[in-house]
């Protein structure tokens, strides 16, 4: 816990950790107390007040069908985040654990899982995602198990190389050589060195899942109206922008504050760690 | 005038506090034109910093505080590189530690020389191709023309270096900075490049200026000698003179602690660890592991004081006399009857589907037939340079590797595979002390992990396991708790040693234990292995490329060549009088800190024209004959075998008999 | 050699071979099939029945996949759902369309961010590596949809340099595509840029910082010289296989632009295909975006093999 508690500090010492972590930290309370204080219900449509500028009953103006822009822009990361926080802590717990697994254990079990994930990565993540949502329809249920697995291969490469890098350690053999079981050698002697990259790995995930929910959403395969969602309300609103931007506006700018805050302390924190190393899979 | 002139030259690192960590301390030196220097140190001394400082470069991180360095008479440091382009590979050339890294992938070697040419001569482009075919017949390269085209990934070791002396010969030098010229080349490549250099020197008039960790090897080249330690000089003069009678405390306890194979016996090691530079308190840098340091010592340091014509000591109370080298007695109680370990004609190769490339090490030489025996309590050494898969062998012993052929009789196995019974008791110590201690377990949790997985004990008898295996190994109980990061070399290689003891094994392979160490300290790892193996009746498998440490430690000796057996017999009478031509070679080619020359046995690299020789050793054999091509050599000899058709003794042939 | 290049093709085949597999049995594996996700509620009784029975779903999965894939080797991907015409048609002119902006995406990218990626690298730390590199960091991270609507706001709708969306027909010739294809090239590009920048800018740190550079530098060789020698050749070449990895991000972003933009390519005809519930031919396009990545990671690494003199001499 202490190492936990030195590493925080170490990042928020660090200008760009400190500025990234506030914007995440603001996002999240955001998110989390937005339903307990936004002024208009964000889903109630009044014709007599479309696309009225900001003023100061609609802080943020209103839509092309009446609807508080401010209260649906506090709320609208709430699903998106949800979505994101679930299918990240699925793609690294079977991408990791995979990944780790057909390191240590290496010969044909990892040419041929490393034959799969190939294949699989070679369709974008995207057309995966609308294979799955033709069939099955669209929804939190749907997007996570897809997401998760989509970007859990990428997770597969990053987890597989990194505990590469141990494998071929004279301690791991040293234990290999003692007789311990190969559960033992990837969770007592792989797993402490992996932890911190897989952490950081863990956290440029989570930004990315972000990014691709807000995609669909865009796309109208995301979140599911009425819920509201950045991604969706700056597609809504494409067609107005010259004359309502403020509808465009808002949600783009929480939505690449938020990014950019992730970023700025995923930065420092990887800094920190001393292991800043471009990786190897590319964005999504 | 001197050539390279170096004064009062420091260098140092910003501390926490603002203050300056010097990394190189005031130092003085002076080399003429023709002269040869050697700088010898350990890791931490500051030697390696100092030459580079020599080239007027300072590496990120480091800045030069005070002094300077001259090379005829110019200034080298706080200079741009355009100024100095103009001498570097010129004039002055450096040869790099490891040629391997040091040479551009993307480029020819041919071009990578033609390099060196054009930027220092004025030469037409014909004359200047020639030259660089000169240039690498020069360092005895075979076929230059053919080796001009190639890659640097295409050529071995030894040949790399070989042209990183060419590349900086092509400059035409007046003097030659070697950084640890022979580090990581095999006994017998390490004498052919030093015979190269010494020759340069002689014919061409170059001066050498020589940083390395292997007195053996300054003795063999320099003149004159100036010893290292925390920054600064603290014994310079001539290399034999020193070496003789050293008079600083440290040069003498460094000098007494290398092993001998004349006497064979273990010396004794430097107490302690180097400070680091952020823990020095003012006084002689020495002082905490000093044996004859006293009150003066703490108070301040002392400046280098001449104490002979040409030889100079930093100390307040140099000691006069002769160097005795004693040491202890190795072989300790006679190894006695039935063998603990056996291999019987085992062959190990390295086509293994699962495992390709994942080990780092050897295995791609192939082990044929080999046949050995250890019995409780006796150490027995195997030797060989690389590629002759000692380590491969250790290896199958261990089941890390599969064996192809033969079969391997060790405690607790009943037949092929591995019973946990034979895990507990065949126990491996690894080379690299870094690699081999998982870096996010603590001491305590490093030592528990046999005791945990080999015997049902509570937490309590753990602990106090853990801590009666830290005292046997002279640790104090407070490291239990802290990470290998914070240990020295030294210590956590003890530390896999007490993790190995805690097994209780009956057979101990130790994989090159001490090459990853300094000097100073091999000798008390070595020391560690005896008592603790010998005394509880452990059979030891000690695999080394140093032949003084293994027969200051073995009771027998057994060398390897190309994966095959060549000799066995006791330790004293392999390395007093060797059988077989490759044993004599190897012996002749290990260098001791003492100047002279011995009459020394050259190999020729393989000339490559036998083709399937019968044995393997023929084609660089000095004395090979034709019998040697076309039949296998037997076994000669008993107690003390070798395989080979010319060796003594007129005893009737025997197979070798476990 | 040869047997290399050899090798690596096979391997793209036996890519190939699973892809098609994933993506025709990742469905097989889902609850439903085309007829259910076409139909959607209307999907019972007899009308379900006389889709499948149209479609040929009645028959083993193993008999369709190979009846699949006979037929797309021989160019017949199916027959659309909604529109009911072949899909070979239908996508035919997308691909072509597709092809060029990507082109386009990636020839103005790629020069750009190698150049960029060098003299950040160069000059580490240095103001120019700074507004680079973070440069790099904005681009990566903002998401395709906003870059693009960012770029409609600013060149189409305030300076108004170009149309905000496309027009043209799916037919229309190339120079006309190219004409309209900058404002979504030009999204595309950015994020391409930033991520090979900074693959290019960490290669070039890696090799200032080894022993051969060093060791050129103790040569006396001169700066420049020491930088087209001994850095460029061999911070490059690594870059060359990532570079095709960031083509297949490539493939990925095109979905989204091409929406954004109303280009009239692939991305956008699936995106509509989703819209329409129409599986046959999401299922087509997943399956020749895969055909499009194996086959440029095949071109990046084979063009790597060639340069790379460690791969291309054997050791003697």
């Amino acid at each position: 816990m202490t190492s936990v508690l030195a590493t925080l500090g170490a990042i928020l010492r660090r200008p760009s950790g400190a500025a990234g972590l506030a914007i995440v930290v603001l996002h999240v309370l955001i998110a989390i107390s937005a339903p307990l204080i936004v002024p208009h219900d964000p889903a109630l449509q009044d014709s007599a007040t479309i696309l009225q500028p900001p003023s100061t009953v609609h802080l943020f103006g209103t839509d092309r069908l009446g609807r508080d822009v401010f209260s649906r822009t506090l709320l609208g990361g709430r699903e998106a985040m949800l979505i994101t926080t679930l299918s990240t802590a699925f793609a690294m717990a079977w991408g990791g654990v995979l990944g780790v697994l057909v390191a240590l254990v290496g010969g044909k079990l990892d040419a041929l899982v490393m034959r799969v994930v190939d294949a699989l990565v070679s369709v974008p993540w995207i057309l995966l995602v609308m294979l799955f949502v033709t069939a099955l329809g669209t929804g939190t249920a749907a997007l996570v198990p897809v997401l998760g697995f989509s970007y859990g291969l990428s997770v597969v490469y990053l987890a597989r190389s990194a505990a590469l890098d141990f494998v071929t350690r004279d301690f791991v053999l040293a234990a290999q050589a003692r007789g311990e079981s190969q559960w033992t050698i990837a969770s007592r002697e792989l797993l402490p060195n992996v932890r911190d990259s897989l952490a950081v790995q863990g956290a440029m995930q989570w930004s990315w899942i972000f990014l691709a929910v807000s995609s669909l959403s865009f796309l109208g395969m995301g979140v599911a109206p009425p819920a509201p969602d950045w991604g969706q309300m700056i597609s809504d609103s494409r067609g107005i922008m010259r004359t309502a931007p403020w509808t465009v506006i808002w949600p783009m700018f929480f939505l690449s504050s938020l990014i950019i805050g992730i970023n700025l302390a995923i930065d420092a924190w990887a800094k920190v760690l001393g292991i800043d190393r471009v990786q190897r899979t590319p964005g999504p | 005038m001197s050539l390279i002139d170096v004064s009062g030259l420091t260098i140092g690192i910003r501390g926490p506090d603002d203050n300056i960590l010097p990394v190189v301390d005031a130092v003085d030196i002076s080399v003429g034109e023709g002269e040869s220097l050697g700088i010898a140190g350990e890791s931490g001394s500051g030697k390696s910093t100092l030459l580079l400082a020599m080239m007027g470069l300072v590496k990120t991180g480091l800045h030069h505080l005070k002094g300077q360095s001259r090379f005829d008479g110019l200034p080298m440091l706080g200079r741009n590189d355009e100024d100095l382009n103009g001498i570097r590979g010129g004039r002055l050339a450096l040869i790099p530690q490891n040629a391997g890294t040091a040479l551009t992938p993307s480029m020819r070697i041919g071009r990578q020389i033609e390099e060196s040419l054009r930027l220092h001569g004025n030469l037409t482009a014909e004359v200047r191709n020639r030259r660089i075919v000169d240039l690498l017949a020069r360092v005895q390269l075979p076929d230059p023309v053919e080796l001009a085209q190639r890659y640097p990934h295409q050529l071995s070791g030894g040949q790399l270096q070989r042209v990183a002396i060419a590349m900086a010969l092509a400059g035409e030098p007046k003097a030659l900075l070697l950084d640890e010229p022979t580090t990581g080349l095999d006994v017998t490549t390490q004498l052919g490049i030093l015979d190269l250099l010494a020759d340069l020197r002689r014919s061409e008039g170059v001066a050498l200026i020589c940083v390395s960790h292997d007195l053996g090897v300054i003795a063999h080249l320099c003149h004159r000698l100036a010893v290292m330690y925390a920054g600064s000089i603290v014994e310079s003069g001539a290399t034999a003179e020193i070496l003789a009678a050293p008079r600083h405390p440290y040069a003498r306890a460094l000098i007494a602690s290398i092993p001998r194979i004349a006497n064979g016996l273990l010396p004794q090691s430097i107490p302690g660890r180097p400070a680091a530079a952020a823990d020095r308190a003012g006084g002689c840098n020495f002082a905490p592991r000093c044996v004859a340091a006293r009150e003066a010592c703490r108070a301040s340091a002392p400046a280098l004081q001449p104490v002979a014509e040409g030889h100079q000591v930093a100390c307040f109370f140099p000691t006069a006399g002769p160097l005795s080298l004693d040491g202890t007695n190795a072989a300790g109680p006679e190894a006695t009857g039935t063998p603990v370990l056996r291999l019987v004609d085992v062959s190990v190769s390295y086509q293994r589907p699962g495992f390709f490339g994942r080990f780092s090490g050897p295995p791609r030489q192939t082990v044929s037939k080999v046949s050995l025996s250890v019995a409780r309590g006796e150490v027995l050494g195997l030797v060989g340079e690389s590629g002759s898969g000692k380590s491969t062998v250790l290896r199958a012993i261990a089941g890390l590797w599969p064996i192809s052929g033969g079969e391997i009789v060790k405690p607790g196995s009943t037949g092929p595979g591995h019973s946990p019974e034979s895990r507990r008791a065949v126990q491996l110590i690894f080379q690299n002390p870094d690699a081999s201690l998982n870096p996010r377990h603590t001491i305590e949790e490093i030592i528990a992990q046999p005791l945990r997985l080999y015997f049902d004990m509570k937490p309590v008898e753990i602990r106090d396991t853990a801590l009666r295996l830290l005292a046997d190994v002279n640790l104090d109980p407070r490291y239990l708790a802290r990470y290998p990061g914070q240990l020295s070399g030294g210590e956590r290689q003890r530390v896999a040693i007490a993790r190995a003891f805690a097994a209780k094994p009956e057979v101990l392979l130790c994989d090159e234990i001490t090459s990853a160490l300094d000097v100073s300290v091999q000798a008390s790892v070595l020391r560690l292995i005896r008592d603790l193996g010998i005394a509880r009746g452990v059979a030891t498998l000690l695999v080394s490329h140093d032949l003084a440490a293994v027969r200051a430690l073995s009771h027998r000796i057994a060398v390897l060549y190309r994966g095959e057996l060549v000799e066995v017999g006791p330790a004293a009478d392999v390395c007093a009088a060797p059988m077989h031509p490759y044993t004599k070679a190897l012996l002749a080619a290990v260098l001791e800190p003492e100047a002279g020359g011995l009459h020394r046995i050259r190999l020729a690299p393989d000339r490559g024209d036998i083709q399937n020789p019968a044995c393997a050793f023929a084609p660089r054999c000095p004395d090979c004959r034709e019998i040697c091509v076309v039949t296998r050599p037997e076994w000669q000899g008993a107690e003390h075998q070798a395989r080979c058709h010319l060796a003594d003794g007129q005893r009737p042939r025997s197979r070798l008999s476990v | 050699m040869f047997r290399l290049i050899v090798g690596r093709a096979a391997s793209s085949v036996v890519t190939l071979v699973l892809i098609s597999l994933v993506v025709f049995i990742g469905l097989e594996l889902m609850p439903g099939d085309a007829c259910t996700a076409y139909l959607g509620r209307d999907g019972k009784g007899a009308v379900l029945d006389s889709c499948r029975e149209r479609m040929g779903l009645n028959r083993p999965a193993s008999e369709r996949f190979l009846e699949w894939g006979g037929k797309t080797l021989s160019g017949d991907l199916g027959t659309s759902m909604q529109r009911d015409r072949p899909i070979t048609e239908i996508v035919g002119w997308r691909l072509r369309n597709t092809l060029v902006l990507s082109a386009v995406a990636a020839l103005a990218g790629i020069p750009l961010a190698i150049l960029l990626g060098v003299m950040a690298g160069l000059r580490r730390d240095g103001p120019l590596d700074l507004f680079i590199s973070s440069t790099a960091i904005v681009a990566m991270t903002i998401p395709e949809f906003i870059s693009a609507t960012l770029l409609i706001l600013i060149f189409a709708v305030s300076l108004g340099w170009t149309a905000g969306v496309v027009t043209i027909g799916y037919k229309a010739p190339i120079l006309d595509l190219v004409a309209v294809s900058v404002l979504p090239a030009a999204t595309l590009t950015l994020i391409l840029a930033a991520h090979i920048m900074r693959m290019v800018r960490s290669s070039v740190i890696d090799v200032l910082e080894s022993d051969y550079v060093l060791m050129a530098r103790l040569k006396g060789v001169p700066w420049r010289q020491i930088v087209w020698r001994h850095v460029l050749p061999n911070s490059l070449l690594p870059a060359i296989s990532v570079i095709g990895l960031t083509i297949a991000w490539l493939l990925g972003g095109v979905v989204i632009v091409e929406s954004v933009f109303n280009y009239p390519g692939l991305g956008r005809l699936a995106v509509d295909a989703v819209g329409d519930r129409d599986l046959p031919l999401v299922q087509a396009i997943a399956l020749l975006f895969g055909i499009i990545y194996v086959i440029t990671n095949l071109a990046a690494d084979l063009i790597a093999l060639l340069l790379n003199p460690r791969l291309r001499t054997y050791r003697t």
